[in-house]
């Protein structure tokens, strides 16, 4: 997966949530990351967040860190 | 007394609601009226509707009044004179199809004062007739000649006569022969009527009066080919070419169009085992009689040179395609998806449905992938188009789908057509709604290009909103504005069917200042007095409704949009009775089936989500396999796992991904990328180009199964002709499924549809033999609705309560500079269809035989761009070539095109901008640049195949 992809989806989800609370948008985006996105996509996105090569916007980093992807 | 049953307008005629009038001309249309008149016929005491004409009273008395210019799809016109009758107390005899009954009238239909009259004009008429023109059962005159007893014509052909007018063959599909013409103008009210073009008109007066089709050849008029006029012309002198050259049909198969989302029913007609012409079903409830150039007559694409019909294989693309049996090629594909998930895993292969197979097919192949591959990576065509309706109405009403049928437009007083071309795209619900508009309903238009639709033959639009692309959210943000802070609310609506909370959230919201019209002037560039009045007129009309397209989903905030219309109809009380609501005008013939059939990553079928228990356990149980909680990869997030290398296996049902989906550079890159590619198609496209195995697939005409049109009317496709392929394409599905370790078997596609109905609630109600009797359902079809569901959300949502969702305007990433200062949108023409593959096959080639680019002629004057001049199309992801046509349909700045040829590459200068919420892309919004194309001759670039997409050479047109 182009990780660059990822983070453009994952902000751009973010984005949408402007309507919400911080905590909202947060609670909105990760359920969103949850239904829509793949286990691998999921897990590509955590490991370049761990591995510092990628930055998100802060409510989409807040909710990527919610992902539990098995 | 009999009272005799004639169906009101707004029942669907079906084979079984009104046998007589489906199959029986009628002569005039029905009436509807609570008043009843009861009177006598040939001695019958008949009682009908008030206003209804002699000889439709007579049809329904079983008593057929001889007619020729009278046909019961159009208006009476009282010319032929031939359906004369008495009635005790009145002089003369009057004709039946123009004299409407009366309380106590005698009539008889026969005596010997008006078989004299009859004869007598039955003669006059054959005196100027071509001698034997005509094939057996092709005339009615000369069967007219036969019902009068007219043995002998005694005027000779010497006189004054239009024996030597010649014939207009320029359409290719049918002729116009004005010997064989009576004038009696039924293609005029057909042209007028039924189709809404009227492109034909009565010439001159008295014997010198001829049809004439805009005062030039059919071709090179405004006729639009609908063969509206051929159906209703009761002599040859409009006449398909196919009868002319194969003769009049033996039988009929009744079955369902391949192309648009409109769903037409067909009879389809042959002779013997050769199809000879496809004729509208009256019964149908989607078309009701009528159809476009394509369904009518562009099927010769089933039968084209170039449809493959064994499978082919090759070890890599570079190789040269090998001829297998079914055995090899399905053993071939099947032992490298298993290597590839030995080596990569098990989510490393997927598959695609198509958005034109039947539902069984469909059904089947998401099976396959989910039982046979272990994974949930499957989706469908919808991703690129109609995915945003999907999720926006499942937010707010709670289905993922349309909210009315099509009849409902004749009940609409105002109509808001958003990003959606339908006479171009949905030709047949354009004549619908064009006749609405006759009538007097509003129209407002909101589309950056002026469609036909603002300004046609008796048709003028109250407004087009010209507005910018990419800012669809900002203007029904401000409808919405308008309609809340000028008390258009209807409160009640919403305090009765809608969720409190929400609403109090949104009526916040949109109230703010940043939504009014004025503030969002500026972005959309539609003026705020007249966005306030469009919304004034929507939120004042006793019913307004909705219609859209893909203007409104494939954008940035195509979802967004989505729920922000469905707010609005809420907010306004437009939902849950005919001629209102929200109405997606999905663009192929099984998009919304390919959906419903849970062509999903993320959703089972009957749009359950994968990670829900209940019913995950209900497939498990059923299908025997344990089943994925995670949802799969989507369209595009498969071709970046590609391009990433995590990806490396696909199966592509029907779908041609290398032309439709955007930036092509990416698409084929990925294509490229993957260690095998299956693909079912009827021909080698694009997409083959990069496949390993090719699995011969079958028309519309060899099928046995269903089709879902936008109305969510499930439609029978009957075969009329054995599979080319052997195969019927879900048996295909089912042994590379057994091939790859999971059984699968059907004894006939019935049988798909008993394990659709018996594991989707929708669907509950539905089987062939239900279809068989009912003629077509409208889902949900179970016990809450056991006849279906023609207008949805009428108590209550199917949520529950309506739930209104903020919708704040994003504006896209894909913007305009300097380098791309205009802004390429796409769409649809009427002769072909997406991709083209069936179209291109067809004479349709003769009304577009290319893709070009409309700019506004400013912006052609400032680039030195001539009309006809070739031009570089470019954008930050590619560049393309095409001749310009200069147009004030499009705004300056903007600049539009279709996207039915391979050779004008639009997919490559489309981008990977998607919608949030589904991936949907933003083809409507590209910033590019356009300038004259370089010395070097760009034709010279297309016949060497290095055109557009990655310089691979692309089809040609081929006419048949």
């Amino acid at each position: 997966m182009t990780v660059d992809a990822l983070v453009r989806m994952a902000n751009q989800i973010a984005a949408n949530q402007s309507h919400l609370s911080e905590d909202e948008a947060v609670a909105a985006v990760a359920k969103h990351l949850k239904s829509f996105w793949a286990y691998s996509m999921q897990r590509e996105l955590l490991d370049a967040l761990a591995a510092g090569t990628v930055e998100l916007d802060p409510i989409a980093l807040r909710a990527v860190q919610q992902l539990q992807p098995a | 007394m009999t009272l005799l049953h004639d169906p009101a307008p707004t029942t669907p005629i079906t084979p079984m609601t009104e046998a007589l009038s489906a199959d029986h001309d009628m002569g005039t249309p029905p009436v509807t009226s609570d008043a009843v008149v009861d009177l006598e016929i040939d001695g019958q005491q008949v009682s009908v509707p008030a206003g209804t004409s002699i000889m439709r009273a007579a049809a329904l008395a079983g008593v057929d009044v001889p007619k020729l210019c009278a046909t019961d799809s159009v208006k009476a016109f009282g010319s032929c004179r031939v359906c004369l009758v008495e009635i005790e107390g009145r002089p003369g005899a009057p004709a039946s199809c123009t004299t409407p009954v009366a309380a106590g009238m005698k009539v008889a239909t026969t005596s010997p004062k008006v078989d004299k009259l009859r004869q007598g004009v039955v003669e006059l008429y054959l005196s100027d007739h071509p001698a034997g023109s005509c094939a057996d059962g092709a005339c009615e005159l000369h069967a007219m000649a036969e019902t009068v007893g007219l043995t002998d014509v005694r005027y000779g052909q010497d006189g004054h006569n239009h024996l030597n007018i010649d014939v207009d063959a320029s359409n290719p599909y049918f002729t116009f022969d004005p010997k064989a013409c009576i004038v009696c103008s039924r293609c005029v009210r057909a042209c007028d009527e039924i189709q809404g073009t009227l492109a034909l008109t009565v010439e001159g007066r008295g014997f010198e009066s001829l049809i004439s089709a805009s005062g030039t050849s059919f071709m090179e008029s405004e006729c639009v080919s609908c063969g509206a006029c051929v159906q209703a012309c009761p002599t040859t002198a409009l006449q398909e070419k196919s009868i002319i050259e194969l003769g009049m049909p033996t039988r009929t198969v009744k079955t369902t169009c391949a192309y648009c989302g409109v769903g037409c029913s067909f009879d389809a007609e042959m002779r013997g085992d050769e199809l000879v012409r496809m004729t509208p079903s009256k019964e149908g409830g989607a078309n009701e009689g009528h159809s476009c150039v394509k369904g009518r007559f562009a099927w010769g694409y089933a039968t084209h040179r170039e449809r493959v019909t064994v499978p082919l294989v090759r070890e890599a693309i570079t190789d040269e395609w090998r001829e297998v049996s079914w055995d090899e090629a399905i053993a071939f594909a099947a032992e490298r998806f298993k290597t590839l998930q030995a080596k990569y895993g098990t989510d490393s292969i997927g598959g695609i449905t198509s958005s034109r197979c039947t539902n069984e097919e469909g059904f089947v192949v998401q099976k396959m992938v989910r039982a046979a591959f272990g994974n949930n990576n499957v989706d469908t065509c919808a991703r690129v188009c109609h995915s945003p309706t999907g999720y926006g109405l499942k937010q707010t009403f709670g289905t993922s789908a349309g909210t009315q049928d099509f009849k409902s437009v004749e009940k609409a007083d105002m109509i808001l057509l958003i990003g959606a071309n339908p006479t171009d795209a949905h030709p047949v619900f354009a004549s619908r709604m064009k006749k609405r508009l006759r009538e007097g309903a509003k129209l407002v238009v909101v589309d950056p290009r002026r469609i036909d639709l603002v300004r046609t033959p008796h048709v003028q639009a109250q407004q087009h909103l010209q507005l910018r692309p990419g800012t669809n959210v900002a203007v029904v943000n401000a409808l919405a504005h308008v309609v809340v802070t000028e008390g258009l609310l209807d409160r009640a609506f919403v305090a009765e069917r809608c969720e409190e909370d929400s609403f109090a959230d949104w009526e916040a919201f949109i109230s703010r200042p940043e939504n009014s019209p004025e503030a969002t002037e500026a972005a959309s560039g539609v003026p705020a007095s007249e966005l306030r009045a469009a919304a004034r007129l929507y939120a004042t009309s006793p019913n307004a409704a909705i219609y859209y397209g893909l203007g409104v989903t494939e954008h940035s905030q195509g979802s967004t949009m989505v729920m922000g219309m469905a707010n609005l109809a809420m907010a306004t009380g437009n939902i849950g009775r005919e001629g209102v609501g929200v109405n997606p005008l999905r663009g192929q013939n099984n998009v919304q089936g390919s959906c419903d059939m849970g062509s999903f990553p993320h959703e089972f079928s009957g749009y359950r989500h994968v990670s829900d228990d209940t019913v995950r356990i209900l497939f498990e149980d059923t299908w025997g396999r344990e089943m994925r909680a995670d949802p799969g990869l989507r369209i595009p997030n498969m071709f970046d796992a590609a391009v990433a290398g995590t990806f490396r296996g696909l199966f592509v049902q029907g779908e041609d991904v290398a032309q439709s989906d955007p930036n092509v550079h990416h698409v084929t890159a990925a294509l490229t990328a993957l260690d095998t590619l299956v693909v079912q198609d009827l021909f080698l496209n694009e997409t083959a180009k990069f496949a390993h195995v090719f699995l011969p697939g079958t028309s519309f005409l060899e099928k046995d199964g269903t089709f879902t049109n936008a109305e969510r009317r499930i439609n029978r496709v009957r075969p009329v002709m054995e599979p080319k392929t052997g195969k019927q394409e879900w048996q295909v599905a089912c042994e590379l499924s057994e091939a790859m370790g999971y059984s699968m078997h059907y004894d006939d596609a019935s049988q798909i549809m008993d394990e659709i109905a018996a594991v989707t609630p929708t669907f509950a109600g539905v089987s062939f033999a239900h279809l068989d009797e009912a003629g077509s359902l409208q889902w949900p079809c179970n016990d809450a609705a056991p006849e279906g569901t023609p207008v949805m959300h009428v108590d209550s949502f199917v949520r529950g309560k309506g739930h209104f969702v903020d919708t704040p305007y994003v504006p896209t990433d894909e913007k305009t500079n300097r380098k791309f200062p205009l802004i390429l949108t796409t769409g649809r023409i009427l002769s072909q269809y997406n991709v083209g593959a069936q179209t291109r096959r067809t004479a349709n080639v003769e009304w577009h035989p290319e893709d070009t680019l409309e700019l506004h002629e400013a912006d052609a004057a400032e680039r030195g761009v001539s009309d006809g001049d070739w031009v570089a199309i470019t954008s930050r992801v590619g560049e393309t070539h095409m001749r310009a046509h200069i147009t004030a349909r499009v705004p300056q700045g903007v600049v539009y095109t279709t996207f039915h040829y391979p050779e004008s590459g639009a997919n490559v200068v489309t981008t990977e901008y998607s919608d949030w919420a589904t991936n949907c892309p933003e083809y409507k919004v590209t910033a590019v640049q356009v300038r004259p194309a370089n010395a070097a001759d760009p034709a010279a670039e297309v016949a060497a195949g290095t055109a557009g997409s990655n310089g691979s050479a692309a089809d040609r047109p081929v006419r048949t």
